[in-house]
C-alpha cells in the first residue's frame, strides 16, 4: 500500500504543480507544455485507479491531439503576450478568494461523500479481474451506451465540419476547379470552327 | 496510508478551483482560457473515473469518454473561432470583443 500512496501523492503534486503552472506561465508556449505535464500525471493517477483505457485515451486524444492544436495556435499567432497579462495582479485576489472558498467548499462535500456517500460502502477499488478495462468499457459502451457513442462521433463530425468552415478563407485569384461546369461541357460549346481568310486575324 | 476516494475527489477539487482561477486571472489571454476549461473538464473526468472506480461500476468511465469527446470537439471549434478573430482584428484581447456587430 505504501508504494501506492507514494505514487499518488506524487502524480497528485505534479498534477496539482503543472495545473498552477498552467495559469501563471509567462509564456503561453510554456503554459501548453506545461498542459501537457498535467495530461501526463492525470493519466498516470488514471492508472493508479484502474482505468488503463481512459488513461492511454487521454494521452492519445489530449497531448497527442488537443495540446498539439493548442501549440500550433499559439505558435502561429503573432500576438504579444505580455500585453494579455495586464490586469493578472488586478484580478488576483478576488480570484484567490474565490478560489479559496471554492477548494474548502468542494473537498469539504467530497470528503463527506467519501465517508457518508454510496462510496462509503465501497470496498476499495475494483481489482484485477479476469475482464481487462477496455473490453469492459466495450461490452457496455457498445450495448447499452451504442447511441451516446454514435451522438459522439457526430459531435465530433460537426466540430470538424465547423472548424474547416471556420477557417477557411477564400483568396482572390485561386483558379479553382468545378466540377459541375467541367461536366456540362459540350463540344457546342467548347469549341468552333472559324474559316479563316487569308490576311485577317481571328477577331477575339 | 490507504489511497481512498476522498484523496482522489480532493484533487480533482483542487485542480477544478486552479481552472477557474486560471478564466480569473487571464481575463484577456483566451488561450489560457482555453486552457482552463481543459483543466476543469480534467477534473471532471478525475471525478467521474474515481467514483466509477471506487462504486465498481464502468458507466462512470463511459461518460469520461464522452466528456473527453466533447472536450476535444470544444477545442478544435475554439481554436477555430481564435484563429478567425485574430484575422479579422490582428489581436487576441477578448475584453474589446463587446464592440463586435453582425
Amino acid at each position: 500500500m505504501v508504494p501506492q500512496a507514494i505514487t499518488f501523492y506524487l502524480l497528485a503534486a505534479t498534477t496539482l504543480v503543472a495545473g498552477l503552472a498552467v495559469i501563471s506561465a509567462r509564456n503561453p508556449v510554456h503554459s501548453v507544455l506545461f498542459l501537457i505535464t498535467t495530461f501526463f500525471s492525470a493519466a498516470g493517477l488514471f492508472i493508479l485507479l484502474g482505468a488503463e483505457f481512459l488513461a492511454m485515451i487521454l494521452v492519445v486524444v489530449y497531448v497527442g491531439a488537443v495540446a498539439v492544436l493548442f501549440l500550433f495556435v499559439v505558435m502561429m499567432l503573432d500576438v504579444d503576450f505580455t500585453a494579455l497579462r495586464q490586469g493578472f495582479a488586478q484580478y488576483l485576489p478576488i480570484g484567490l478568494l474565490v478560489a479559496g472558498v471554492l477548494t474548502v467548499e468542494m473537498i469539504v462535500v467530497a470528503l463527506s461523500v467519501a465517508v457518508n456517500g454510496a462510496a462509503a460502502k465501497s470496498t476499495g477499488p475494483l481489482g484485477a479481474s479476469s475482464v481487462t478495462n477496455a473490453e469492459a468499457i466495450g461490452r457496455v459502451l457498445y450495448t447499452d451506451y451504442i447511441y451516446f457513442f454514435q451522438v459522439a462521433g457526430l459531435v465530433l463530425l460537426v466540430a470538424m465540419i465547423g472548424a474547416i468552415v471556420l477557417t477557411l478563407k477564400h483568396r482572390e485569384g485561386v483558379k479553382r476547379q468545378d466540377i459541375a461546369a467541367q461536366v456540362a461541357r459540350t463540344p457546342a460549346k467548347g469549341m468552333r470552327i472559324v474559316s479563316i481568310k487569308s490576311g485577317q486575324g481571328i477577331e477575339s | 496510508m490507504t489511497i481512498g476516494l476522498g484523496h482522489y475527489l480532493t484533487v480533482a477539487a483542487i485542480l477544478f478551483t486552479i481552472g477557474v482561477l486560471g478564466i480569473f486571472v487571464n481575463r484577456k489571454n483566451v488561450i489560457v482560457i482555453l486552457m482552463s476549461v481543459e483543466l476543469i473538464l480534467l477534473a471532471v473526468n478525475i471525478n467521474l473515473v474515481s467514483f466509477s472506480v471506487f462504486l465498481h461500476d464502468v458507466v462512470g468511465q463511459i461518460y469520461a469518454l464522452f466528456v473527453l469527446t466533447v472536450a476535444a470537439a470544444e477545442a478544435a471549434v475554439g481554436l477555430a473561432i481564435l484563429v478567425t478573430f485574430f484575422r479579422n482584428r490582428g489581436d487576441i484581447a477578448v475584453d474589446d470583443a463587446s464592440v463586435m456587430r453582425g
